[in-house]
């Protein structure tokens, strides 16, 4: 029998294998009525763009993954948390992110996973470059990725200069 | 090896910018914090200067956590910077 207070699972990877390969079944099991699963796929931005390709920084960014997981479980409660991110190049359509979340209800779930987005897009050491017919450019960072993040956190978003 | 070397690391567009993956730097005690390393390497390496100007918003991790301008660097430290991250 599990308690109420048992932590939630974390599982976290950065892989350059397509996640199609993955399945994700961590959470389920009799505890959890809610699976909330988010995919990133790569946009064509209407025939411009033709191909991704992700960096990340070895180490920080699995670390950086498994505290805001660390971050979700503390603020909901849920039963397990996963995070793939890929990296190297993505072809269209591909899974770039699977968020993953199970919990006991809905509504924790579905913040859950959201947060995770929202933080991982603007806290987590990843980048990305976009291959079009001029070859490849470096995707800038938006605003309102920053914005999102920060309705998380009470405060306006902090931007390093 | 000197003993008050930081290990400055590039990523992504600053990277290419800068043309290196890493430097290994040895700068005065008074270089205290981010701020002043960033000033410090832009004055001693005209890539760096060229890339930062290139690439004006910026984010910082030391020892791999996430850090500000403000933030005290000492030697030993590995010092990362790189342009605002855009996964997902």
């Amino acid at each position: 029998m599990t308690t109420t207070k048992a932590p939630a699972t974390i599982e976290v990877a950065i892989t350059a294998e397509p996640l199609e390969d993955r399945s994700s079944g961590e959470g389920r099991d009799g505890r959890s009525g809610a699976e909330v699963r988010f995919s990133g796929r790569v946009r064509d931005e209407s025939g411009r763009v033709q191909a991704l390709f992700l960096e990340h920084y070895p180490g920080m960014t699995e670390n950086a993954l498994e505290k805001i997981a660390g971050h979700a479980r503390e603020r909901w409660p849920l039963n397990a948390i996963e995070i793939i991110h890929r990296v190297g190049e993505i072809r269209i359509g591909e899974e770039i992110v699977r968020v993953v979340v199970w919990a006991g209800h809905r509504h924790a779930a579905f913040e859950a996973c959201a947060f995770l987005m929202d933080i991982l897009k603007s806290q987590v050491p990843l980048w990305k470059k976009e291959l079009s017919d001029d070859g490849w450019h470096w995707v800038e960072a938006r605003q309102r990725d920053a914005e999102a993040a920060a309705r998380w956190m009470g405060g306006p978003s902090e931007r390093a200069r | 090896m000197s003993d008050a070397v930081i290990e400055v690391r590039f990523f992504a567009a600053l990277r290419e910018r800068v043309g290196e993956e890493m430097l290994r730097v040895s700068p005065p005690a008074e270089v205290g914090t981010v701020a002043a390393l960033c000033d410090w390497l832009a004055a001693g390496y005209p890539a760096v200067a060229a890339a930062f100007e290139a690439t004006p918003r910026r984010m910082v991790a030391i020892n791999e956590e996430l850090a500000t301008p403000d933030s005290a660097v000492a030697a030993g430290d590995t010092v990362a910077l790189f342009p605002p991250v855009t996964g997902g």
